[in-house]
């Protein structure tokens, strides 16, 4: 039998795969202690470089909700093309491998299910408002713009997913740290997103260790909105950070199943939403 | 069509000094009590402090009241009795909180004279504005979310809306009776109970008010009002019984709020400041813009987070408006605020004057062009002249700061994108204003401008049924219509 040929992980960012500009990486090993790869471990400047290539894919909002809702459809496709091997990189960490492949399957279910959303959630959450004067009033959402993401640790593919999703179905632009338990699960996420027809700098994944990178996600100017499945600590630092340049910020759970349909839906599109009020003199 | 209109010059009417303004003082009673407590738990009681602090009124500098200074324990004190009715008020049925609120916007219409006389010599404010602006728009603000107490189950697809708790709400000096409306309805059409401290400027109407609520019979608790400064707000929205807290203000103290709060899992709303771009293209109609751009800028003597204190004016027309505002500043009243022909009242205090000086004074420094109409300014009393500055840079701090004063900066663009990139190169995102008579245009720029409100052949217009909020260093949240709704509730 030929020597098996293993993989390099690397990071997806600005549509492109990288490893970290720090030269670091740490060392995986599956359940019984046997070494799988290397990971990167991605530096604060890995982060702000994400945060330029999401800035450059600004055009992501300005593709129709239609074509935004057949390039999620078409990540469903990719990832259910290749479920098998997402379930395996899953149950590197995770002994059950049931429950790998059934996180598969319900990351699957939620791309359809924002797929769906592309073109349905402006209706539901902006108006047009009856004001006493001579206008025609409407409020549209916009997206925010970039979106930074801070995955919890247990469910490596469906934590990260559950909030990516909604964040890019309204045309947010995303960086994204992965479960730093469990990083190979989005090392290969990036590899299928890369083929499911979303532009280069929509999502940026990262992986390494929180603690390197949450103080940069904090402040970053040019985030403008947070979600993190943090602990309180870390909560904190997010919102002390936050104030700089008064981002949103969003925070879950770390220990959320996120399995259950309520960690989805419009109120996580909403997170990463502005509303936007026009007014315009009715008359002739 | 443009080469034309930059040609002819604008015609002025010259009425030279032979009609000029009697006096029109409005002469209703404010009734304004000598000295006002705090309002806790449906009473009016003495500071636990025993302090006092003058307010005076800006537009004379004579002293109108002196008003308890609340410390720690009374602002303790005022969110105990706001716990305490949190219960029975959140159980109340939507349909019996809503008509407290309808009794409320009632019992303020029946004396809106009385409130509105009350505003202008507290904040300075012209009384035609305290008349036709603030006192209706806020028994509107009231009337509106009377409504919506039993139909919370039809903000949002899917879920209803249930209350948060005690509400902690700060809110700022320039449209103090309005801002309430703003703070109070919402929060009490969806089941919460208030703490709310005003600006210490402006307590009067706040204070007033909560006579009505007292005539309206609204539970003891459900609304209480502490008085006093930076101090008396740090007590507020940092007290461990708020489950939210809603700001009106600074972007400074704004983020100064957000660091507070961190990781204590209240609530936050902030409505904060502004340095809005008023874009005017050479197809608009010029005259209803130069309108437009006045109102922008001196409504409420430019103490407005959403004012037009930007214009971009496109290169072809830049001669012709500036030409036609300088005309229309001539025709500007300035000064005491209760005359019924008033068009700029008094600004809200000597703090804000030396502010307001002192931007102007670099404005001037850094080399852009000054315009202030000759007009005889009040002796006593905090006045501004309307000022238009132009030749301003992108650099100069006119063009950066808020000055929330009566100064407009002027500056100019060639192309729609040269606008929007110079409309959003800001920290801020409150509001934009768009005059052009080409409707695909105003689509794209209203699309393109980050702010959230924008006003197109208009400015400054407000409803309680219209969400109004900012992007970005504006702060987040949004106050009326049903979005304003979600930011007073937790969805089940």
């Amino acid at each position: 039998m030929p020597l098996k040929i293993t993989k390099t992980p690397k990071c997806y960012v600005g549509g492109a795969f990288i490893r970290s500009e720090s030269g670091a990486v740490s060392p995986m090993h599956s359940l019984s202690g046997e070494f799988i790869a290397n990971i990167p471990q991605c530096s604060r400047k890995d982060l702000r470089n994400a945060v330029e290539a999401a800035a450059k894919a600004g055009g992501w909002a300005k593709r129709s909700a239609y074509n935004r809702g057949q390039i999620l459809y078409r990540m469903a496709e990719m990832l259910d093309a290749r479920a098998s091997e997402m379930a395996d990189a899953i149950a590197i960490t995770e002994a059950d491998k049931k429950t790998a492949a059934a996180e598969v399957q319900v990351t699957i279910d939620r791309m359809v299910h924002y797929a769906g959303w592309t073109d349905k959630y402006e209706a539901l959450l902006g108006s047009v408002n009856p004001v006493a004067s001579s206008h025609f009033n409407f409020t549209v959402t916009e997206p925010c713009g970039i979106v930074g993401i801070i995955a919890a640790d247990p469910f490596p593919l469906l934590g990260l997913m559950s909030l990516v999703l909604p964040a890019i179905t309204s045309g947010n632009t995303v960086v994204a740290l992965a479960s730093s338990a469990a990083p190979y699960p989005a090392i290969l996420l990036g590899e299928m997103l890369a083929t499911s027809d979303l532009p280069a700098g929509v999502v940026n994944l990262l992986t390494g260790k929180r603690s390197d990178m949450i103080s940069t996600f904090a402040t970053h100017a040019h985030i403008s909105s947070i979600a993190a499945a943090v602990n309180q600590t870390d909560a904190i630092t997010l919102q002390q950070g936050a104030a700089e340049n008064l981002k949103r910020v969003s925070l879950f759970d770390p220990e959320t199943h996120w399995t259950s349909t309520e960690s989805q839906g419009l109120d996580l599109i909403r997170n990463h939403l502005e509303f936007k009020t026009t007014w315009h003199p009715v008359g002739a | 069509m443009s080469a034309k209109r930059t040609k002819s010059p604008a015609r002025e009417l010259l009425f030279g000094d032979l009609w000029e303004f009697d006096p029109a003082p409005e002469s209703a009673n404010p009734y304004i009590d000598p000295r006002y407590g705090l309002f806790i738990n449906g009473k009016f009681g003495a500071p636990k402090s025993r302090k006092y602090f003058d307010s005076i009124n800006p537009g004379n500098e004579e002293k109108l009241t002196e008003i308890a200074l609340a410390g720690e324990a009374d602002v303790n004190a005022a969110y105990e009795a706001a716990a305490a009715a949190f219960t029975p008020w959140s159980k109340l049925p939507g349909a019996e909180r809503g008509k407290y609120l309808y009794r409320i916007a009632r019992l303020l219409q029946d004396r809106s004279r009385e409130f509105a006389v009350a505003e202008t010599i507290d904040g300075g404010k012209p009384i035609k504005e305290s008349r036709d602006f603030d006192l209706p728009m806020a028994a509107a603000h009231f009337f509106y979310h009377a409504g919506w107490a039993d139909k919370l189950d039809y903000v949002t697809p899917g879920r209803t809306l249930a209350p948060l708790g005690v509400v902690g709400q700060v809110i700022p000096w320039n449209f103090p009776l309005l801002m309430l409306a703003w703070k109070i309805a919402p929060a009490l059409a969806t089941g919460n109970t208030v703490v709310l401290k005003p600006a210490e400027t402006t307590s009067i109407t706040a204070l007033k008010f909560a006579t009505i609520l007292r005539d309206a019979g609204l539970p003891p608790g459900v609304v209480n009002i502490v008085t006093g400064a930076g101090e008396t707000g740090k007590a507020v929205v940092t007290h461990p019984l708020a489950a939210k807290v809603a700001f009106t203000g600074s972007t400074a103290v704004g983020k100064w709020i957000q660091h507070a709060i961190a990781g204590s899992g209240k609530k936050l709303t902030l409505e904060l400041g502004g340095k809005a771009a008023n874009i005017v293209f050479d197809d608009a109609p010029l005259d209803q813009a130069v309108e437009g751009i006045v109102n922008g800028i001196f409504f409420n003597q430019g103490h407005v987070c959403c004012a037009g204190s930007r214009l971009l004016v496109q290169e072809s027309i830049a001669d012709a408006v500036v030409s036609k505002l300088k005309i229309r500043l001539r025709s500007l009243r300035v000064g005491d605020p209760l005359d019924k022909n008033t068009d700029i009242g008094a600004i809200n205090s000597k703090q804000q004057l030396e502010k307001i000086q002192g931007l102007v004074e670099s404005g001037v420094s850094e080399g852009a062009e000054l315009y202030q109409p000759s007009c005889s300014l009040p002796k006593k009393g905090f006045y501004f002249p309307p000022t238009l500055f132009s030749e301003v840079s992108q650099s100069h701090r006119i063009a950066n700061e808020e000055i929330f004063g009566p100064v407009l900066s002027i500056m100019t663009f060639r192309t729609p994108s040269e606008a929007i990139e110079k409309a959003n190169n800001t920290p801020y995102g409150l509001s934009a204003g768009i005059w052009s008579d080409k409707g695909s245009r105003v689509l794209k720029m209203a699309s393109e401008l980050r702010a959230g409100v924008v006003w197109a052949n208009t400015f400054n217009k407000f409803d309680p049924t219209s969400p109004f909020g900012g992007f970005k260093e504006s702060g987040f949240g949004r106050e009326g219509g049903k979005q304003g709704l979600l930011e007073y509730s937790n969805l089940i």
